[in-house]
């Protein structure tokens, strides 16, 4: 039975309400994918869960976005389900901001909580209001964030992996 | 598997036999090793088949695992260690009696393994010393066995005195430990 809900519904509802802070609407393998402003995307994200006829109550994951030399190159991804439909759809917003900050989803979902310190970790995005923001899978000593493209990934204390003979 | 019942070398009459202490307790101590296993990932399960019927370290004195490591001997770590993992570990370790000894199984415990990676420790020994060294990815149940029987070894020809000298202070100190 298909849902009610199509993309094209939600698509309508969020261009109603948000008008030119919706900026991109993609449709990859059938996932509804919105990129929306950054200032926006807290109140697209909070009118998907709340809105009665969309009711996206559940958050599946979000993570941090880095696409190096692009203008705006870090981004956010959020992914909601609305359950009882079965229908999920994809929020990301994009920013030019070196060290972006964003208002912290926990008011929404005390999920977020974890997600948010996982963003935090690899990405070192600041989250306004979020309680308790701090690494949370990488060792508390760890500088830098790693997951940002710029990171080199080996071992930089490694003692036994020469160079000359890994080809590196 | 005749490891149980060497004969220890010493002045033997009838009915009697004189040996050093340090054989004597090297004898009981390589035959009732009491390993803590510290299983992160795959090494873990081949040790589960080490200590299985099939291959059964318990042939070796090891019957008895101990998941305090105030009672244990023997130090396995099985696994990648992340580098987030790296404190807990030490203080497993610090938390050990003397003597202790302990094997790094698989190439991840001992080098980092193909994880050559800002987030994985380099092997263990940047944080703790290591006697044995079990190489593979992960290493068959015989090489583990293998690995045991050193330990064995060391067990056996360690000096009494060895923990006290000033070499194995200079060592522990090396690791920032006491």
């Amino acid at each position: 039975m298909a849902s009610t809900i199509t993309p094209d519904f939600i698509t309508q509802k969020l261009q109603e309400k948000f008008g030119d802070d919706i900026q991109l609407v993609e449709l990859p393998y059938g996932f509804p994918t919105y990129t929306v402003a950054k200032k926006a995307v807290y109140d697209v994200v909070a009118f998907l869960k709340n809105d009665p006829a969309l009711s996206f109550q559940f958050l599946t994951t979000m993570c941090g976005l880095h696409y190096p030399n692009t203008n705006k190159d870090f981004g956010l991804m959020l992914q909601l389900h609305n359950l009882p439909e079965n229908v999920q759809v994809r929020i990301k917003c994009f920013t030019d901001e070196v060290n972006p900050s964003f208002k912290t989803f926990t008011t929404l979902w005390p999920a977020a909580n974890w997600m948010e310190r996982e963003a935090y970790d690899f990405f070192g995005f600041n989250f306004e209001g979020h309680p308790d923001l701090r690494r949370i899978l990488n060792m508390d000593s760890l500088e830098g964030w790693p997951l940002r493209k710029e990171f080199p990934l080996e071992d930089p204390f490694r003692r036994d992996k020469d160079d000359k003979m890994f080809g590196r | 598997m005749s490891q149980s019942i060497e004969k220890l070398e010493g002045f033997e009459g009838p009915g009697f036999m004189a040996t050093s202490l340090d054989k004597a307790v090297g004898l009981a101590r390589k035959n009732s090793i009491w390993p803590l296993p510290f299983a992160t990932s795959c090494c873990g399960i081949e040790f589960m088949a080490t200590m299985a019927s099939t291959y059964d370290l318990a042939r070796f004195g090891s019957e008895r695992l101990s998941f305090s490591p105030r009672q244990a001997d023997l130090l396995m770590v099985m696994g990648t260690i992340a580098k987030k993992m790296g404190p807990v570990l030490r203080q497993v370790y610090e938390q050990m009696a003397e003597p202790k000894w302990v094997i790094a199984v698989g190439a991840c415990a001992s080098t980092g393994g193909i994880f050559d990676t800002y987030s994985v420790l380099q092997g263990i020994d940047r944080i703790i010393p290591v006697d044995v060294y079990v190489p593979g990815c992960p290493p068959r149940p015989e090489q583990i066995l293998d690995g045991v029987m050193k330990i064995q070894d060391l067990v056996h020809n360690e000096s009494l005195r060895r923990r006290n000298s000033p070499e194995y202070k200079e060592m522990l100190a090396s690791y920032g430990i006491e």
